[in-house]
């Protein structure tokens, strides 16, 4: 393709979007609340899953040994632990480590009348899981290890986090799912419209000789910029939106920042700048490659 | 029962070799008759033709099949030595460049300028600016309207209009003019420009084909007419007239 082709083309791409403002318009608006809505809803369960994960992080489970059970023992099953891929991290707490938390936690200034220490036995491995709903199968292999006690667990908030944690994948998997196929039918009803008010010049170009390519390529580049506007827009607002919903909420709800640990706006558009072009100018692209094709045979 | 056919067979120019040919083709849609039923024509290079008949003659349909909007359901059509039956739809956009095509109604772009619409011609071929600067008011002024280059087409006249058509047609210096009723929307005046106009393109070597229902113009200009009924064709008169239905 000459040069001089390619700029023409892409000026009546954006020609086109002038020519057809309104039919633009309507495109623009309807990409942008679609990916408004699918960055509004990024962020929720971003947000959310942030919690959780925080929250999955604090459950662990905690293995007590057999009595005389020896500290290079204990340090030998912690190291086959940490092997385990539902393993986050593991902590060894020796038996004096146990009785001065304990010391401190429960007794205060009584413990003094303690020589000995009560919790001689009391060495224990706290397990914190990289995914909670892998609880179950831990410790049933905990349980089968040799010169364990017990094994204590939090089988209640690990079921509910892995519980909600699944609920929300689904729900969000849904939602995003129906929302790109509503883009992706208004879209491809606009650019039919658009369509279908040039469809004299389309016809007209292919009387004159003009190639499918040269046909389709305004309109395509017309749907791209479209896609690449109509995502542009809900990025900037929830962007504009997130960082002063961001300093209400730690403002407001300064007492539970520790669980309300909002993620920071860098961390959301990361991710969410690349995926919300690339649905916009998909949802473009796409739409108009497939409507422009069924126009093309005069 | 169908009229006899009386052909008399076209005198063409000497030593010209045929531009267009069409053996025995045959046309047919899902329903009714054929719309062109066994017709066999040949127009050499450098010809005026006119192609006359009623409605539902197969003239719609001969000009179709010979822009390759339409493939012909039996028989083989030659055009520039290219057979359009077998072409391929990717070829389809390289032949057409060879064909000039001028409409009843104009078909211009109504949002742009008479510049503008003959270098569009020029832009679909993807011709460089600075050959389409050059051709562009070339072919306006071989119409008339150099001075109008800068106009909306909406602010012109129907004769005008068509001029700027036959322009834009006429700018990729085709090998073939085809008009399909190019003075259907225009007063008298205007019609007989226009065929003048048609008639100068011819004579500077361009194969013209004009199909048309205008009997004044056909019987006045003396050049060859093709006359077509129920999908064939009735009479072939070099230096022929207007033939009513019923005659």
């Amino acid at each position: 393709m000459r040069m001089s082709s390619f700029f023409y083309t892409l000026g009546q791409g954006f020609k086109n979007l002038r020519r057809n403002r309104w039919y633009t318009l309507a495109s623009i608006a309807t990409i942008s609340a679609c990916l408004f809505l699918f960055g509004m809803f990024y962020s929720i369960v971003s947000n959310f899953q942030h919690v959780v994960k925080t929250a999955e992080e604090g459950v662990s489970v905690t293995v007590f040994f057999k009595e005389g059970t020896t500290e290079d023992i204990i340090l030998a099953a912690k190291a086959l632990i940490e092997k385990r891929p539902e393993v986050n991290r593991v902590e060894y707490v020796s038996a004096e480590a146990a009785w001065e938390s304990f010391k401190q936690d429960y007794l205060g200034e009584y413990a003094d009348g303690f020589t000995e220490n009560p919790l001689e036995d009391s060495a224990n491995l706290q397990i914190y899981l990289r995914d909670v709903s892998m609880q179950p199968a831990l410790v049933t292999y905990l349980e089968s290890m040799n010169d364990v006690r017990t094994v204590n667990r939090s089988e209640v908030t690990a079921s509910t986090l892995s519980g909600i944690n699944s609920l929300v994948a689904y729900i969000s998997i849904g939602i995003i799912a129906i929302l790109l196929m509503v883009s992706i039918f208004l879209i491809s009803n606009t650019v039919t419209i658009g369509i279908s008010v040039r469809k004299e010049e389309i016809s007209i170009m292919k009387y004159i000789g003009a190639t499918d390519f040269f046909v389709r390529a305004p309109f395509v580049i017309e749907g791209i910029l479209i896609g690449l506007i109509g995502s542009v827009i809900p990025l900037l607002i929830i962007y504009v939106i997130y960082t002063k919903a961001a300093v209400f909420l730690a403002e407001r709800f300064s007492m539970l920042s520790s669980l309300l640990d909002i993620l920071p706006v860098n961390t959301i558009f990361e991710a969410l700048i690349p995926i919300s072009v690339l649905i916009g100018v998909g949802i473009g692209f796409l739409g108009s490659v497939t409507t422009v094709r069924k126009h093309l045979h005069v | 029962m169908e009229k006899v056919v009386r052909k008399r067979r076209a005198v063409r120019p000497e030593n010209g070799e045929d531009i267009i040919t069409l053996d025995n083709v045959t046309k047919s849609y899902s329903t009714g008759a054929p719309a062109l039923n066994g017709v066999t024509l040949h127009i050499r290079k450098g010809e005026f033709v006119f192609i006359v008949g009623d409605s539902g003659s197969g003239k719609s349909t001969l000009i179709k099949l010979l822009l390759r909007e339409l493939v012909p359901s039996s028989g083989s059509i030659t055009v520039m030595g290219h057979d359009l039956g077998r072409m391929r739809h990717r070829n389809i956009p390289k032949f057409r460049r060879k064909l000039g095509i001028v409409f009843q109604d104009f078909r211009l772009l109504k949002d742009r300028n008479v510049y503008e619409n003959v270098a569009f011609a020029q832009r679909i071929i993807q011709k460089s600016t600075r050959d389409i600067r050059k051709n562009v008011p070339s072919v306006l002024a071989t119409v008339g309207l150099a001075g109008k280059y800068k106009s909306k087409v909406s602010a012109l006249s129907g004769g005008e209009q068509q001029r700027v058509a036959i322009a834009r047609a006429m700018v990729n210096k085709p090998e073939i003019l085809l008009a399909d009723e190019p003075t259907g929307n225009l007063d008298p005046n205007n019609s007989w420009d226009i065929m003048k106009l048609m008639e100068q393109i011819n004579a500077n070597g361009t194969t013209v084909i004009v199909v048309t229902h205008n009997r004044e113009i056909v019987n006045a200009m003396h050049k060859r007419v093709v006359t077509m009924k129920k999908g064939v064709v009735i009479y072939d008169e070099e230096e022929g007239e207007y033939h009513d239905e019923d005659e």
